[in-house]
């Protein structure tokens, strides 16, 4: 029984680590741009195929694949917040989310169309190694890839905490998150900062992209409605706008999930991910981590 | 004056569906099937087989000297969608009838419309009971969910090595097929003396199946059946065995498809079985020309959706033939009475539901993750 | 001069209802693909009007008008199967319930903004979806056959009809003031002694309460009812119809809900004469969103001109 629920919480951290590098990227554009970048979710989609290409068409290895993903999803974020969202900074939120929409539905459908829905099973460039020393000390399996996930999600965090803490650049996304028109005033090039802060998003969400092809073993371009939604709901539970709070989130998000899964009905699995969302716009909409502001005239 | 415009739009867009269609005299077929959309997989794997079988008949001088006429359209696995399509296929494109769609849900949306217009619908792949009881003119090229689930479980309890005394079930609860399956299931395996000790289950498109997996686990089931379709059913069988469970996995039609090992892993595929039509692999003339001439066609080894999409067209043709005439009650008639009928997927005979009566066949994998046969069941005798 | 305006509009209502009453007649006529086309626009129309008075008259982003649908269309199915209840009753209640669930969805909403309401309405219409699928009374996954077919030319557009003159009278009530200053400035509205909760609760019933009502006219045309037709992407395939209509505008989301059902018919010609499977349906929509967004957010099809609000 106990290694069940070993078994279990060790399923949800995997699982957890996941959602919090996509919840990472959604955090970062809402707290400089105070927008639910919809097509999130799609980048990181691009990202597994691209991660797909390069390792089945171009033959790289893993590490290069990783990179490719990266700096394609780089490039694609940042030329949608050029195109679709930056015309729209100074317009009524509800602008700004509905263009989000479009290009999620945009992202997902070219997908379709150009690389057919067929799912696609990853090249399994990271053999299974299962620990059989832990296996029996607790009866639980944990295998290299969960590990791998786990130290990539935790490295990337650590990296993007040293960047947005101590770094000028991340000065400046602070700066501008905080209050944009002072920070310009200031001399901040929003425009520069703000691409960054989505080059980055998109990175981390490349990485996520690529770490659950090699995870789950199948990619398809849908593959990021789902993820994208729970991600949304992590990064908000864990106060959205907060680096820390994306990765408690995307924890506490992934650990909630399979424990209700496990111990109460798995038939409600994907209904706990939006009333835990809606539990706490209710009670704290500003998140675990998240500061309470008063919205002023 | 722009609403002017708007309105002149949408009237123009209105008048070019009056203009007639002019063409030679053809047998109008009609397809709904889903080619985007989260099943799109499927749907395009049932126009690959359609296509082919129209193609292969008018290469040979089409039905009764005249040519099948295929139109083809996307329902996306909407209901709403797949009404109108069947509308303006009946109204419109004057089909003598309409092959698909793919999902039962679908064809429960459009079987009224083609009941009432005295269509013949041929659904290939659409497995609820209810679907053919909506009317007459509704028949179907594939096993009902009945069939299947008492198929697997009567394996499951005398045809494994270790015969099966308890079984773990892992369905997919979004989905009509895996629902289905189960219920039959469930209820044959309890009658033949088993015992089911789980029953969990996810939602279409679900990645993740640790919990459950971990939570069957523990149940330490003689087997676990998991009616989904290849796409999903692949994740599970990876995730079931890298969790260290080894017991069987047993599994549907849905299984079939080269997908599968892909998505499993070949040394996972270890102790699968599923029931299915055909055996890819099987020495039967007309299995090894069909799986040769796709192999051919599309690079690809066709799986289940293919088969039957291409089946249904060849029921529709012989049908055709035998009514003589191209006259809708009549070939409705025709398929009705359909016997002895040899396709891809197996000697085909319509009951009085208008249900084909066709032997399974229960496939295993060898190490390589290629498809082995095991064993043939035959359908009750009435 | 206010008088005269309402005994015209008393006329103009009695000689409408006359007039779809005579079509309906004739309806029987029609090519049943058209006669299908026509119904569903007139279905569309009623989800677009109602939406807009959400999220255009009110300006509060609503995503899960699919769920409101939902509750109207296996609420009033259930009815009529089981119960045997009469078609315009079973109607009211499928709305009234759809009333309900506007109350329960908008009360807690209420001191959410924007981006935020908008995803909690999402979630809560994906809440109802999951709860469809395992409510196997009304068949869950399985489906829900066997409706009977009430819905008919006259039933949808008398509903068209009254949604559009409630719709507009509101908008031109004093109700109908509060709910466009909550739109336009919530704060300053407050700070004025409008009771914004009241009226937007009020808002999310009404739009409810429509939609409802569509969903049931839906439920007894199609005869089938599952929980996949009303996903998030139902949601936003409405959202788009109010967008480029133009929010805030009653006649702008009327046509482009008419325009947006004949679209996917007249693209099925388009695919024939460029010999092609690939339904650019999709990605048409959302290149729609976007650019409309970006280059005419008042929308694409009539409406009056709106102010796109300052930061």
């Amino acid at each position: 029984m106990i290694s069940e629920i070993l078994q279990q919480l060790i399923n949800g951290i995997a699982l957890g680590s996941i959602y919090a590098l996509i919840a990472l990227g959604y955090t970062m554009v809402y707290g400089i741009l105070r927008l639910i970048n919809f097509a999130h979710g799609d980048i990181y989609m691009v990202g597994a195929f691209a991660g797909y290409f390069a390792i089945t068409s171009f033959h790289w290895g893993i590490m290069p694949a990783f990179l490719f993903a990266m700096i394609v999803c780089a490039i694609l974020g940042v030329s949608i917040e050029r195109f679709a969202y930056r015309p729209l900074r100074m317009a009524p939120r509800i602008a700004a989310l509905t263009t989000a929409i479009g290009v999620s539905l945009l992202l997902e459908n070219l997908g379709v169309i150009l690389w057919s829905p067929t799912p696609r099973a990853f090249p399994q460039v990271l053999s299974l190694k299962i620990y059989e020393s832990i296996y029996q000390r607790f009866g639980v399996i944990v295998n290299n890839r969960q590990l791998v996930i786990l130290s990539v999600s935790i490295g990337l965090m650590i990296l993007l905490q040293f960047i947005v803490n101590r770094t000028k650049i991340g000065m400046a996304m602070r700066a501008v998150s905080f209050d944009r028109e002072t920070a310009w005033m200031m001399g901040v090039n929003i425009d520069y900062v703000i691409s960054f802060t989505f080059a980055i998003g998109s990175m981390l969400a490349a990485a996520g992209g690529v770490l659950v092809g090699i995870y789950f073993n199948r990619i398809d371009p849908l593959m990021g409605v789902m993820p994208g939604v729970k991600a949304f709901v992590a990064a908000v539970l864990g106060g959205i706008g907060s680096i820390p709070g994306a990765m408690v989130g995307g924890f506490v998000l992934g650990i909630a999930e399979i424990l209700v899964s496990a111990f109460i009905a798995s038939t409600y699995r994907d209904a706990i991910a939006f009333a835990i969302l809606i539990i706490i716009l209710l009670v704290k909409p500003s998140g675990i981590f998240g500061i309470i502001t008063r919205e002023k005239v | 004056m722009k609403r002017l415009v708007s309105l002149a739009v949408v009237v123009g867009l209105l008048l070019t569906g009056i203009l007639p269609v002019y063409g030679a005299e053809t047998i109008k077929v009609g397809l709904i099937t889903p080619l985007t959309g989260a099943i799109a997989t499927f749907g395009q794997s049932v126009d690959k087989g359609v296509r082919m079988a129209v193609d292969e008949i008018n290469a040979k001088g089409g039905v009764l000297g005249a040519k099948l006429e295929l139109t083809v359209e996307d329902n996306q696995a909407k209901a709403e969608e797949s009404a109108n399509i069947a509308r303006k296929f009946i109204e419109q494109n004057k089909v003598i009838a309409i092959i698909g769609p793919v999902i039962s849900s679908n064809v429960l949306a459009v079987a009224p419309i083609a009941q009432q217009s005295k269509v013949p619908l041929i659904t290939p792949t659409g497995t609820n009971p209810r679907v053919t009881q909506v009317g007459n003119y509704i028949f179907r090229a594939c096993f009902i969910d009945d069939f299947q689930g008492t198929v697997m479980a009567r394996f499951a309890k005398t045809g494994l090595s270790k015969k099966a005394n308890t079984a773990a079930i892992l369905y997919e609860k979004t989905s009509d097929y895996s629902i289905g399956l189960v219920k039959y299931f469930k209820e044959s395996f309890q009658k033949l003396g088993g015992k089911v000790v789980a029953e969990e289950s996810f939602s279409s498109g679900d990645q993740d199946f640790s919990a459950q997996l971990t939570k069957i686990k523990g149940r330490n089931p003689d087997i676990l059946y998991v009616p989904s379709y290849y796409d999903t059913a692949g994740l599970i069988i990876k995730q079931a065995r890298e969790l260290g469970i080894m017991a069987p996995i047993l599994g549907g039609d849905g299984f079939d498809s080269p997908q599968l090992a892909e998505l499993a892993g070949k040394e996972n595929l270890k102790d699968c079985y599923f029931s299915g039509h055909f055996f890819s692999g099987s020495s039967a003339p007309q299995v090894r020309t069909f799986v040769a001439n796709y192999k051919k066609r599309y690079n690809a080894v066709p799986d289940m959706l293919g088969a039957l999409g291409y089946d249904a067209v060849y029921m529709l043709a012989d049908a055709i033939k035998r009514a003589g005439k191209v006259d809708k009650d009549a070939i409705r008639d025709a398929l009705a009475v359909t016997k002895g009928l040899k396709l891809v997927t197996g000697t085909i005979t319509l009951d009085e539901n208008r249900n084909p009566i066709k032997s399974a066949v229960i496939i295993g994998f060898d190490s390589n993750g290629n498809q082995v046969y095991k064993t043939t069941v035959n359908p009750p005798k009435k | 001069m206010f008088d005269k305006l309402r005994k015209l509009q008393y006329l103009l209502v009695i000689i409408g209802i006359a007039l779809i009453y005579g079509i309906n007649l004739l309806s029987l006529h029609i090519n049943p693909y058209y006669l299908q086309i026509i119904i569903f626009s007139g279905i569309n129309i009623i989800l677009a009007v109602s939406l807009n008075v959400i999220n255009g008259l009110c300006g509060q982003f609503s995503l899960g008008h699919a769920g409101f649908m939902a509750v109207g269309a296996y609420l009033s199915a259930f009815l009529t199967y089981y119960y045997q209840v009469p078609f315009p009753l079973a109607l009211i209640a499928g709305g009234l319930a759809s009333g309900v669930i506007g109350i329960g969805v908008g009360t807690p909403t209420l001191r959410l903004r924007g981006d935020y309401l908008a995803i909690a309405t999402l979630g809560m219409g994906e809440i109802i979806r999951v709860i469809l699928f395992n409510l196997d009374i009304i068949g869950g996954a399985r489906g829900f056959p066997g409706i009977s077919k009430y819905t008919d030319f006259f039933w949808v557009y008398l509903v068209v009809i009254l949604v559009i003159l409630s719709s507009y009278n509101l908008l031109k009530s004093p109700q109908g003031r509060a709910i466009l200053s909550i739109r336009e400035d919530e704060i300053a509205a407050e700070a004025m002694g409008v009771d914004t909760t009241r009226f937007k609760i009020f808002a999310f019933v009404f739009g409810a309460f429509w939609a409802g009502i569509a969903g049931g006219l839906w439920a007894h045309y199609l005869q089938f009812l599952h929980p996949s037709s009303f996903t998030f992407m139902k949601s936003v395939e409405i959202l788009v119809m109010i967008v480029i209509g133009g929010l805030g505008s009653i006649g702008g989301s009327a046509i482009s809900a008419v325009f947006l059902t004949f679209l996917p018919e007249a693209l099925r010609y388009i695919k024939v004469i460029f010999n092609t499977t690939v339904d650019p349906r999709m990605v048409i929509y959302s290149l729609l969103l976007i650019l409309t967004m970006l280059l005419r957010p008042q929308g694409l099809i009539g409406g009056y001109r709106r102010k796109v609000k300052n930061q």
